[in-house]
């Protein structure tokens, strides 16, 4: 979404790894499990707010934004952690990460469950209206009266909330908290939206493709798992993906304009 | 160059090109000779900048000629137009502000040291732009950057700039835009230098005392066409005006009759520079206020203020009865004010989204319910628009970019009219679009004061702006400088007074 905006946000990854740390510390400092989900939430809440802080009303551009809180949320993670893994031991990660409702594993239902919101507020919602106009041209809409800021400010901490929540299934799946979680986190989000068709200067594409997309970035790594490539080279071939997609995107858009 | 005296510098002969839509050169004449500033005028859309981007190389003629010296040239880009020594000095610079000016001056031709020729050779380059600028007689240091410079002197740098090609043809568009009269005056000085030495310039320009001064020969372009090519002395600068807007009012402007009622909109002493002059009037209901000016006269900001875009030094705006501070668009929306902007590309339209979502796209709150959309709300209101705007378009679902530039502004004009605000601002309401869709915005705006609605029209299109106000305001540079209203308010009498003189007459 903050892609559609014609934005980009870097501090996936660092915001993943931060937010299952403090998870995992709360947990152990506590007990309570449910505190955990929320400290991860709520640190996934507060980076997006500062991210959408900067780029909309202190108008700095998102990428330098974005990867200026990645540094400071990689940062964080390692001194609080220094360095070290954080051990989960609750009965709700565990469900979480490994349980089954009717037979599907609960973090595909999660999954699911996100994309179906995120596609009804893309479709349905005001909000998601726009999200696609502003990507489209920012200046037409704050020309007809829209608050382009909150908006803007809006979908950072949407995006970060994700993370958040990313941080909760990445946790519970390991039963640990790693201080390097979500390396790379980044490269695939992105590389999965532009797979799905979304135009990385806004205004174009939709949660359907970038599904797809991320099938396709998923089925890559395990493909390439399977057949035994080095993991050294799964980056690359990630890496050619991404370079292909994205030219495939401005020959497209070159053709369009042309007409 | 031209030892003949007989044989132009410069020949375009019968020189045609089509736009979709518009003819904008029909079989246009236009001569140069050394040593002669030759003053190219006509209203905006007359085609002066078309015949410029001909000789520029940026457009390629449908048919038509160019003969430099006599002898026929092909030219197909702009560096094949330098190669000629056609130079042009654009009214936007194209300096690099943080470059000292000798290197702007010899950006296209940096001298190399000797032997190492990826090397600059920096004293080389100071004293070639010292060289220039000496020959046109001013003084600016060549080692400060460009960004420090007054306007005035950067415009100078940018001829330097043309000078270091072997310029033999010099156009300059709007040079004296920015500039005060002194500094006109040392432009003026360097143009002189430059003709003196055999050196042929196309001036354009809408300021008709400069010309006078200035020009040798002159031109009148009109919807395309050469009205008139003579040497100055041949003009009054009243012919020059009737020959600029000789443009007939034909049935376009249709404006019904309508009661004018109480004001809508007072605004009081309006400064849009803290040093400036107020702004001050009254629109009422039911009433067309035109708003004419020359480009860059004032009234795109003036639209800009009242909408909350652009900064508002002092001044107050009340709206029916009440006093408003209006800080930013969605605040105008709120109070009731629309502005159709004057690039419906850049401002207008999101392009990539349908025509529906873009009438839309100012009242999302009305077909919304909490936050949820509602397609059938939105359906209904885009129908209703689409019927009555008679919008051109395959389905309420086709991309905005694929239209037409008169149907697109029929979206921009639908997307305000579903607000159905109190005051209307239009900026250049019917720039690039066709005849046809011309005459139905003009249907629109008049349908508009039927209904009570409160009209600014501003616009550089003279004939429009006359034909469908029930008032006209002229600005320049910055000032309202005359009211005109009734029998008074002709084409000819605007245009005085838009171009600086007074409305009666020189």
């Amino acid at each position: 979404m903050v892609i559609l905006t014609g934005g980009i946000d870097l501090s996936v990854g660092g915001t993943v790894a931060l937010a299952g740390c403090l998870a995992a510390g709360a947990l152990q400092a506590t007990g309570n499990s449910w505190l955990a989900v929320l400290a991860a939430l709520g640190v996934g809440l507060m980076i997006g707010s500062v991210n959408g802080f900067f780029v909309s009303y202190a108008k700095l551009p998102p990428f330098i934004v974005t990867l200026a809180t990645l540094a400071l949320a990689r940062g964080f993670t390692l001194v609080y952690t220094e360095g070290r893994p954080l051990l989960v031991d609750s009965p709700v990660f565990d469900m979480i990460g490994g349980g089954f409702i009717a037979g599907i594993p609960v973090p595909v239902l999660i999954v699911a469950a996100v994309y179906v919101v995120v596609g009804f507020v893309l479709n349905q919602t005001k909000f998601g209206r726009l999200i696609y106009a502003i990507g489209g041209n920012e200046q037409a809409c704050k020309l007809s009266g829209i608050n382009v800021e909150r908006n803007k400010m809006l979908v950072y901490v949407w995006c970060g909330f994700l993370a958040g929540l990313s941080s909760v299934i990445l946790t519970a799946r390991l039963l640990s908290a790693q201080p390097t979680a979500g390396a790379g986190y980044e490269l695939d989000a992105i590389a999965a939206v532009i797979l799905g068709g979304t135009s990385l200067s806004g205004g174009e594409g939709g949660v359907r493709g970038t599904l797809i997309g991320a099938f396709i970035i998923g089925v890559l790594a395990n493909g390439l798992n399977l057949l035994n490539v080095s993991p050294f080279y799964q980056d690359v071939a990630k890496g050619a993906v991404i370079l292909a997609a994205v030219l495939m995107d401005k020959a497209f858009h070159s053709t369009a304009d042309s007409r | 160059m031209g030892d003949n005296k007989d044989t132009p510098l410069l020949a375009m002969q019968g020189i045609s090109k089509s736009f979709p839509g518009v003819k904008a050169l029909d079989k246009v004449d236009f001569q140069l000779w050394p040593g002669e500033v030759h003053a190219l005028v006509g209203e905006n859309g007359a085609g002066k900048s078309t015949l410029i981007k001909i000789l520029a190389g940026v457009y390629s003629m449908d048919s038509g000629e160019t003969l430099i010296e006599g002898k026929p040239v092909d030219i197909n880009s702009p560096r094949q137009a330098s190669e000629y020594g056609i130079s042009v000095v654009h009214q936007e610079f194209t300096l690099v502000p943080q470059m000292t000016v000798s290197e702007n001056i010899m950006l296209s031709d940096m001298p190399s040291r000797p032997g190492l020729r990826f090397l600059v050779d920096k004293k080389a380059m100071a004293s070639g732009a010292r060289e220039i600028l000496d020959d046109l007689g001013v003084d600016i240091s060549v080692s400060s950057p460009v960004r420090s410079l007054t306007v005035a002197e950067q415009q100078i740098v940018e001829v330097a700039k043309a000078l270091s090609r072997k310029t033999r043809i010099l156009v300059m568009d709007e040079p004296t835009a920015a500039l005060s009269n002194v500094e006109v005056d040392r432009l003026f000085n360097v143009i002189q230098a430059l003709v003196s030495k055999g050196m042929a310039v196309v001036y354009i320009s809408h300021k008709l005392d400069e010309i006078f001064r200035i020009s040798d020969r002159l031109t009148v372009l009109r919807d395309g066409r050469v009205i008139s090519s003579s040497p100055i002395s041949h003009f009054t600068r009243n012919e020059v005006i009737k020959q600029m807007v000789g443009r007939e009012l034909t049935g376009m402007y249709d404006k019904p009759k309508v009661d004018i009622g109480k004001p809508v909109m007072e605004v009081g002493n309006l400064l849009l520079d803290p040093m400036g002059q107020g702004i001050s009037f009254t629109v009422h209901e039911g009433e067309v206020l035109g708003i004419a000016g020359l480009m860059g006269a004032g009234q795109i900001r003036l639209a800009r203020a009242l909408f909350g875009i652009e900064r508002i030094y002092g001044g107050d705006v009340i709206l029916k009865g009440k006093p408003m501070k209006i800080s930013s668009p969605g605040k105008a929306v709120r109070t009731g004010i629309g502005l159709v902007t004057e690039n419906r590309k850049e401002e207008g339209l999101v392009q990539l989204l349908s025509v529906s979502k873009n009438i839309t796209l100012t009242v999302l709150d009305n077909v919304s319910h909490m936050g949820v959309l509602s397609h059938q709300a939105e359906a209904s209101i885009v129908a209703d628009k689409i019927a009555k705007l008679d919008i051109k378009t395959p389905s309420p679902k086709q991309i905005v970019m694929n239209l037409s530039g008169g149907n697109q502004q029929k979206v921009v004009l639908a997307k305000w009219l579903a607000v159905d605000p109190d005051v209307m601002i239009m900026c250049e309401p019917t720039r690039g679009i066709d005849v046809g869709a011309k005459a139905e915005i003009y249907r629109l705006i008049g349908e508009m004061a039927c209904n009570g609605k409160a009209v600014l029209l501003i616009s550089s299109e003279i004939p429009e702006v006359v034909g469908m106000s029930d008032r006209v305001m002229v600005m320049h540079s910055g000032k309202v400088v005359g009211e005109l209203t009734g029998a008074e308010c002709t084409q000819e009498a605007v245009m005085r007074l838009a171009t600086g003189g007074s409305a009666v007459g020189a």
